[in-house]
């Protein structure tokens, strides 16, 4: 198989699987548990919330099997460089890791990234040393300022958090991919299989998604789904396509033709 | 003497520490980090961190986030 010599590398970790799996929206943690199973996913990510002081509840990572994982935590629901640093710092200590899913919003109706605290937020991270990456608009001077801070990857938004959009501008992600040497994985916006096939035919490094497993019919084949889609795409991605033509060419030889 | 835990006032010794609190709350100390004064506390240090009147400490974890 192609894996041994396609790996992503992040923050000096290698990984097999190009496809990043969020945790939230399960209808139970046994859901999320076996869709990250079938995600084949290997970075998931958490979130960093107070611990619930009644103990009789579980917890997610009672679940989840922490060998067969990285974790990469988030820094959702922070509006400010200096909460998402507080947050940062907070899931290290936690996980015992210094790997960091930066994200810092400007505003709760689009989620869009305020890129001006995030930049702030990456800066002081990267000099802490965490392995930041971090959650941006599909713009490629944020992605190179990201990229010059010393950020592991970039992040570009394909459509709002959620939305099932689909990357709504791949000519942007296309730019970013042909500008920063980091890896670029798309991050938000993926509805169906397809749209993740489109990610990684764009080139992208892997492709990051929530709500489009969690929140499908069935997140089981939906995590499956997922799961091909983003080998696909990458093959895809690796084989090159034909080029576009607005007429036809025919597949058959035309010698020969009975007459 | 009275801490406010997560933002709850709660009650606890006058020789509480980081480590008898997770204790007497059963909270194990993997996996969770623990800010006592918007300080976070090393894991190392939670057995001599002591706790006075008016502290306000956060105890998070991980959950289920995208």
């Amino acid at each position: 198989m192609t894996h041994t010599a396609d790996t992503l590398i992040i923050g000096g970790r290698e990984f097999t699987s190009r496809l990043m799996v969020g945790t939230g929206k399960y209808a139970s943690f046994e859901q999320t548990a076996r869709a990250l199973e079938i995600s084949g996913a290997q970075i998931i990510t958490v979130a960093v919330r107070r611990i619930n002081l009644d103990r009789s509840k579980e917890s997610l990572l009672d679940y989840i099997d922490l060998k067969k994982y990285t974790l990469l935590p988030n820094t959702a629901g922070c509006y400010t460089a200096d909460d998402a640093v507080r947050t940062c710092r907070l899931a290290r200590e936690a996980g015992m890791s210094d790997f960091v899913k930066l994200e810092v919003l400007g505003d709760e109706k689009t989620l869009f990234p305020d890129n001006e605290e995030l930049l702030k937020a990456a800066k002081i991270l990267v000099a802490e040393g965490f392995t930041v990456l971090p959650y941006c608009s599909d713009d490629v001077i944020v992605c190179k300022k990201l990229e010059d801070i010393g950020c592991a990857a970039v992040m570009p938004l394909g459509a709002p958090i959620g939305s099932g959009l689909g990357i709504r501008n791949p000519y942007n992600i296309r730019i970013i991919l042909e500008n920063v040497s980091v890896p670029v994985i798309v991050d938000a916006g993926v509805g169906s299989a397809s749209d993740a096939a489109i990610a990684m035919e764009l080139g992208c490094a892997g492709v990051l998604m929530n709500t489009a497993i969690a929140g499908a019919q069935d997140p089981i084949a939906m995590a499956e789904a997922m799961k091909l889609a983003v080998i696909a795409g990458r093959l895809s991605f690796k084989a090159g396509r034909i080029p576009r033509k607005l007429y036809a060419n025919a597949s058959s030889p035309l010698d020969g033709l009975i007459g | 003497m009275q801490i406010t835990l997560n933002g709850e006032a709660v009650e606890t010794t006058d020789d509480s520490t980081i480590e008898t609190l997770l204790t007497q709350l059963g909270i194990g100390r993997e996996r969770v980090a623990v800010e006592l004064n918007a300080a976070i506390i090393p894991k190392t240090e939670y057995e001599n961190q002591l706790l006075s009147d008016g502290d306000k400490i956060e105890i998070v974890h991980f959950v289920g986030g995208g």
